[in-house]
């Protein structure tokens, strides 16, 4: 999840709402057309805008703005549906061997925008660019560590022979990991980009627009758009762009727009249930969350309802300290976990959690932080804990906080449970802030990640998420809605979280 | 007076190279660094160090600084960490945007303020006396943010008349769109011409009751004449220097206006810059706006001495 500050955060202003909270007289119906697609039109998107940063390289893809423009100019061998199950892209099916080290992707009959047909050869060139060792920005080689591409190879012109160096049965979703992004062989010049999607590059400045035309020829078939527009903007902006009628979808929009948009005749929300998770991180790799007990005590104090209604405007889901709700391998049948202060008084007072000062480290990286921090500090002082909230630089939150603080912030965008587990839960996972570093936990979910057999595997995660709930230091509260704002001539527009398929996907979507 | 500009301007310029220190030197002791930044969230230490190393991150300072500055006087700003185009495009692409906003609020703040303030001071205590002082004085008080969102929810969202962003535009719109500018000018306007109104009343009200302009009346000086001839010039004096400062004003409330109006300037640029740590574009956007604020007040100071050389004598 895309985790850069926005400009708005530097300028101190006010969360959401923008010239929302000041309109009283635009309210009316919400109306959301269906009827048949109609072809044509313009539709201009706004995401939030990262400046100079932002990068037509889809292999070095960081912001959502990026994520959306190579989507409409690329495609990914595989995606991730609604429940984060990988669904076929350019790959049209796959197979593997009995131990999960050798995959097979039969490709689909595909063309570039340049008539080129995709081959075997684009994919592997594509994989060696992302892996390229020169390129450190290449995000995609984090997902992609397990490829063997030495011992990989094309079987004709339309299947593509993958081995890893371990068994991974999780491997076609890695496929669709952040940046695995499939380009024409012998790709490098990224001001000319030339992908199998939905549209064809038109333009791009840096921090402001991208424009790009409809592609007949696309395998999924050409889009309805003549023409999209994807376009920087920060949150303010973009409240006041899409009800004005100057954009027909502005992206990322906060709980306040939301309210006040409701009414608005002009603008239909686009909400997305279970987009990830909220929660507080405590380091368990040292006193005093160490102790199961002191990690149980926290996650029995918090009130996980007043979290979810403060800080997510009553737009999510409570959580019950585990990631990925509605997700596949998410353990279901599992009681909520609710507050119980005396039974976290009790454990408080068995682990020496009572009487101590705790640090809080959090930060403006994100709306709701430090919010977030704060209520938490009241809630740990009706159960005897102090706690002193601290506040450290917003562009390095993620990398500090997993040094600094006993407790953090933590929250995550919709990704493979396997994925989190992978990137926070293990002894190397770049960004474990909750410490938890137990030998056993990975050797299990390396063994679980090689069993083919799907049941067995299931079994297998469910056990090891159990683990984490019981005694790791992840108090997850909350599953929020993701927002998106479309203007009411706008149909097509599908609830998706990113890093899903149906995400800022503009080739199924038409303007009335 | 020629002498006055000569060490006016070596002064200026030696101020730039203090500060082009100091930029640096402040820029690095932000927390963390490009590449830092760059990973939040998403990689490893290893591939933050790789990346490091690309960037030139990990050679010692002075020398970072010294490569800087040597470009700097050969006219190359550098190559942007982050977008990895040449800082001077980057420069060049946004500030013509706050370059037009800026000088549209000038050239309207300037006479309109004189006009607000010479009536004002002329007839102090009066009714418009009352109601611009009023106004100003409530104006100045609303923060730029509120201002700028409900002249959007009002002449954007409520009436329609205005686009409320500049989102998808660009500066060579303008020509086209004029009413883009209007919201956003209209905010920057606001402080702008309240600040300099008051100076210039100030100004007026001191010059009416000095000495030269009581004995001008006595001699029977029409007072049209008095006003504009000679009470004007001084009154003009600290408005000139008011105006100077108005800069740093301008900046804050550019900050804010180019990001409720979505306009790609040089303020939203330094922003985005400082966010990712892209220390070559904070050092050429600084030094760039400290030069137009140095200028500034060079011009000022030059004008101020020009309508009233006895500044000079009493410094």
């Amino acid at each position: 999840m895309a985790a850069d500050r926005t400009r708005r955060d530097v300028l101190g202003l006010a969360a959401g709402g923008g010239a929302a909270t000041l309109l009283a007289g635009c309210e009316g119906d919400a109306r959301r057309g269906t009827g048949r697609p109609r072809r044509g039109g313009v539709l201009r998107a706004a995401f939030p805008g990262a400046g100079a940063k932002e990068t037509l390289d889809p292999h070095k893809q960081r912001q959502f703005v990026d994520i959306a423009r190579h989507k409409a100019v690329f495609d990914k061998l595989v995606e991730l549906g609604p429940t984060l199950r990988p669904v076929p892209r350019l790959a049209e099916s796959w197979e593997s061997d009995a131990d999960s080290t050798v995959w097979r992707f039969r490709l689909r009959e595909a063309v570039f925008h340049d008539g080129h047909r995709l081959e075997a050869e684009d994919v592997l060139y594509s994989l060696r660019r992302i892996l390229d060792p020169r390129a450190a920005d290449h995000l995609g080689a984090n997902s992609l560590s397990s490829l063997d591409l030495d011992r990989s190879r094309a079987l004709g012109r339309n299947t593509v022979e993958l081995r890893l160096k371990r068994p991974g049965a999780e491997f076609p979703s890695l496929l669709a990991g952040t940046g695995v992004v499939i380009v024409r062989s012998g790709y490098r010049n990224a001001d000319k980009p030339v992908g199998t999607g939905p549209f064809r590059f038109g333009s791009f400045r840096a921090g402001r627009s991208f424009t790009a035309h409809r592609f007949d020829d696309h395998w999924g078939g050409a889009p309805y758009l003549d023409e999209l527009r994807i376009l920087s903007a920060e949150t303010e902006a973009r409240g006041s762009a899409v009800q004005a009628g100057e954009i027909d979808y502005a992206h990322e929009m906060s709980p306040t727009f939301a309210r006040l948009a409701e009414g608005n005749s002009r603008v239909t929300l686009v909400a997305t249930p279970l987009s990830g998770v909220n929660g507080f991180a405590l380091k368990t790799d040292r006193p005093p969350f160490d102790d199961p007990d002191a990690t149980m005590a926290v996650k029995l104090l918090v009130d996980r309802r007043r979290l979810v209604e403060v800080v997510d405007g009553n737009r999510g889901r409570v959580g019950n300290d585990l990631y990925g709700k509605g997700y596949r391998y998410y353990p279901e049948g599992l009681p909520q976990r609710e507050r119980d202060v005396a039974e976290a008084r009790a454990l408080a007072r068995r682990s020496g959690l009572r009487g101590r000062r705790l640090t809080f480290y959090t930060s403006t990286a994100a709306d709701g932080f430090v919010n977030a921090a704060q209520l938490f500090a009241d809630m740990a002082d009706e159960a005897g804990i102090g706690v002193e909230v601290v506040s450290g630089p917003p562009e390095t939150y993620f990398t500090d906080q997993l040094r600094t603080g006993d407790i953090g912030n933590h929250r995550c965008g919709a990704m493979p449970i396997p994925t989190y587990v992978s990137q926070r839960l293990l002894d190397g996972s770049p960004q474990n802030a909750s410490a938890w570093r137990r030998p056993a936990f990975d050797k299990e979910f390396v063994r679980a990640e090689g069993v083919k057999d799907e049941e067995r595997r299931t079994h297998a995660y469910d056990a090891l998420q159990r683990t984490v709930r019981d005694e790791g230091g992840l108090v997850l509260w909350s599953h929020p809605e993701w927002l998106n704002a479309v203007s009411t001539s706008v149909h097509g527009v599908r609830p998706a979280a990113p890093n899903t398929v149906d995400w800022a996907r503009f080739d199924t979507v038409w303007i009335d | 007076m020629a002498r006055h500009a000569l060490r006016r301007t070596g002064l200026a310029v030696c101020q730039l190279a203090l500060l082009s220190v100091l930029v640096f030197l402040l820029t690095a002791l932000l927390p963390g660094d490009a590449a830092d930044v760059l990973f939040n969230e998403k990689a490893g230490t290893a591939q933050i160090a790789r990346l490091r190393a690309e960037m030139g991150l990990d050679e010692p300072p002075v020398e970072r600084f010294l490569d800087w500055a040597g470009g700097l006087l050969t006219g190359d700003l550098g190559t942007s960490f982050t977008g990895g185009g040449p800082v001077s495009r980057i420069v060049a692409d946004s500030v013509g945007a706050t370059a037009v906003l800026a000088g549209a609020t000038v050239l309207i703040a300037v006479p309109l303020a004189l006009v607000l303030g010479l009536l004002a001071g002329c007839r102090p205590g009066g009714r418009f006396d009352r109601t611009v002082t009023a106004v100003t004085l409530a104006l100045d008080a609303v923060p730029d943010f509120v201002l700028s969102l409900a002249l959007v929810a009002v002449f954007a969202l409520k009436l329609g008349w205005l686009p409320s962003t500049w989102i998808g535009a660009t500066t060579g719109d303008l020509v086209a769109r004029p009413g883009l500018l209007v919201l956003p000018v209209a905010v920057l306007l606001a402080r702008t011409v309240c600040q300099l109104a008051r100076q210039v009343r100030a100004g007026t009200l001191g010059a009416l009751r000095s000495a030269y302009a009581v004995q001008a009346r006595r001699l029977g000086v029409p007072r049209t004449r008095l006003v504009l001839r000679h009470v004007l010039p001084n009154a003009a004096v600290p408005a000139v220097q008011q105006l100077a400062r108005t800069g740093d004003t301008l900046l804050g409330g550019v900050l804010v206006v180019e990001a409720v109006f979505a306009v790609p300037g040089t303020a939203t640029a330094l922003i985005d810059a400082v966010q990712s740590r892209d220390i070559p574009t904070v050092q050429a956007l600084t030094l760039l706006l400290a030069a137009v604020a140095l200028l500034l007040n060079l011009a000022a100071d030059l004008v101020s001495h020009r309508l009233s050389p006895k500044a000079e004598v009493l410094r």
